[in-house]
């Protein structure tokens, strides 16, 4: 039996919403903003559109939208990944590096405290 | 269908599940990097794939080819530059600058299908482009907009006009209206109305909203931009896309939700603009009394002898750029064997989960950012309460109905055995009204710059306990 395409494109896209649904309400709010962040590279698939329409370009005004396509879709699907990688490599379980703030205040310190009781921790 | 065919579906369908597969690992913070190197694999083999269509196909010019290959070096450098070298504080402006050139894509690919096909294109592909068209549009003027009212570029309070509504809902009805119209009769010159109809649109949708409720904005139109890319999926008859733009779409759409629940706003009312707006109800007078007021010693002392420390991080402490003095200061108070953990609301910062990159940023480890459900019990047994520029998120009234922020959830700060407060000023937050929090009998003021403070009180807890 032959689907019209439209048909068969239509039901994927809602089974995809609702995997959508399914997968993203799993993750944490601490994650949300890389699960943003890596949804925006997962839509830098336009990158595919872009190439399928510059192969059919033929004119100016195409070649002019061609340019502008790849090139967005490129900036959004290589910095989309990247920032993202970038941000999860931040999220550590314990911190494994010096911590460099507490360095950076230490040269600050002042006799503030000087006159209080000193706890017994 | 030749075996080519059948073998770049599959490919697709490989990239597809890697989507899929990378959005399911990020449910836990220890396999989510995993997860964007799956879905980057996966991504990267659409690309090849599609890349061998282009060639297979043989039709593209030399001109093409040239064309687009420039245009992906150019992008491509500019996506890497900017995601090396961002701030994470700017985090809410680059996803918003990559959703607006994703959703400018996607209206490009349509807008360029639309030329291509002029009059021979059939209905259904006409209702799928000029969806395409106006989603892609309206999310690459409106997330630029975006990204300028979060680079402070705009101004971040919303602006708004006398008959703006009826100028939004007539573009509305121009694009809507001439896209209808484009389905019987296509026409080139028609679709270049649509497009601008769309752009202006997508102006005058965001400038009215203002900078408080910009992480509903990014989400929304997050969710825009994958639902146009898999309207241009659609148009081109692309199942990666598709797939792709419906699980963004699915994403940005969950967390616009959350984040307009725990603002306590409809998604219709932050749309329509200008806070306060229609649900106007006076205030009712909490229980007042006397601001108690303190300094870094005072503060030190409280929180050198307490047994268990929460502290509740908002966008004053992300503005003061103050997140790495407080893990320093938690890095103090742990070491002397006092337990330490953050509460965050889900609209600490500017976008969905901003607070926690920022605090990750500063090497706090995961573990203990803790959401609002997890933490809320947790209060009462905690000795001081450390609220560092949030102020409504954390106002007892919310609890009671008739306020401004009746209903909206909050982190239950009251509940702990003291608080201290660090804040500028008795300045109010977005909603405008008291917290009655600062008058609660346990709370004490340190009127203070935050990054200020805190260097101060961690140098004053140090003094203490050395």
């Amino acid at each position: 039996m032959n689907y019209p395409a439209l048909l068969v494109d239509v039901t994927i896209f809602v089974l995809s919403l609702w995997v959508g649904f399914e997968v993203i309400s799993k993750v944490p709010a601490t994650l949300h903003t890389p699960l943003m962040s890596a949804a925006n590279s997962i839509h830098g698939i336009v990158l595919a559109g872009a190439m399928l329409i510059a192969v059919t370009a033929n004119d100016a005004v195409g070649y002019v939208i061609a340019f502008l396509a790849a090139a967005f879709a490129a900036m959004n699907v290589v910095g989309g990944y990247v920032v993202t990688g970038r941000m999860l490599k931040m999220f550590r379980k314990r911190p494994s590096l010096p911590p460099a703030a507490v360095g950076a205040n230490g040269g600050k310190a002042s006799a503030n405290g000087a006159g209080a009781p000193g706890p017994s921790a | 269908m030749s075996t080519f065919d059948w073998v770049i579906q599959l490919i697709y369908v490989l990239a597809a599940s890697c989507f899929v597969m990378g959005l399911h690992l990020m449910n836990n913070p220890a396999t989510a990097r995993r997860g964007n190197q799956v879905s980057a694999t996966g991504m990267t083999a659409a690309i090849a794939a599609t890349l061998a269509i282009v060639i297979h196909g043989n039709l593209i010019t030399v001109t093409g080819w040239i064309v687009l290959l420039a245009g992906a070096l150019v992008g491509a450098a500019a996506g890497l530059y900017s995601a090396r070298t961002v701030q994470m504080t700017a985090m809410p402006q680059l996803v918003s600058v990559f959703n607006a050139v994703g959703g400018g894509a996607a209206a490009l690919v349509g807008i360029h299908d639309y030329m291509r096909a002029g009059a021979a294109v059939s209905a259904t592909t006409s209702v799928t482009t000029l969806l395409d068209v106006i989603i892609g549009g309206v999310t690459f003027s409106g997330s630029i907009i975006a990204a300028g009212k979060l680079q402070g570029i705009i101004t971040s309070a919303p602006v708004t006009f006398p008959g703006a509504r009826l100028v939004n809902g007539l573009l509305a009805v121009i694009a809507v209206g001439f896209g209808a119209y484009l389905i019987a009769a296509p026409s080139a010159g028609l679709l270049t109305v649509v497009v601008v109809a769309a752009l202006i649109f997508g102006v005058s949708m965001v400038m009215p909203i203002g900078g408080a409720d910009m992480p509903v904005v990014i989400s929304l139109l997050n969710a825009f931009t994958g639902t146009a890319v898999a309207m241009a999926g659609f148009v081109i008859g692309n199942w990666a896309m598709i797939i792709a733009g419906a699980l963004v779409g699915a994403s940005g759409g969950i967390l616009t939700k959350l984040m307009a629940d725990a603002m306590n706003r409809s998604i219709r009312n932050i749309i329509v603009g200008g806070f306060g707006t229609g649900d106007a109800a006076t205030a009712v007078a909490g229980p007042g009394g006397d601001v108690k007021s303190i300094d870094a010693d005072d503060a030190a002392i409280q929180l050198a002898y307490a047994s268990k420390v929460i502290i509740v991080p908002g966008y004053g402490l992300a503005a003061a750029q103050a997140q790495h003095e407080v893990a320093a200061l938690a890095d103090v108070l742990e070491s002397h064997g006092i337990e330490v953990s953050y509460a965050i609301h889900p609209v600490a910062g500017r976008m969905p989960g901003h607070m926690n990159v920022l605090l990750a940023e500063a090497n706090v480890p995961y573990p203990q950012l803790k959401e609002m459900d997890e933490i809320n019990p947790e209060f009462a047994r905690a000795d001081v309460a450390l609220v560092i520029g949030a102020n409504d998120v954390t106002n007892p009234a919310a609890r009671r109905p008739g306020t401004a922020i009746s209903g909206m959830p909050i982190l239950d700060v009251d509940q702990a055995k003291s608080i201290i407060v660090i804040k500028r000023s008795m300045g109010h937050g977005y909603a405008g009204i008291d917290n009655e929090l600062y008058v609660d009998p346990k709370t004490s003021m340190y009127f203070a710059d935050a990054k200020k403070a805190l260097a101060e009180m961690t140098n004053a807890v140090k003094t203490l306990v050395a």
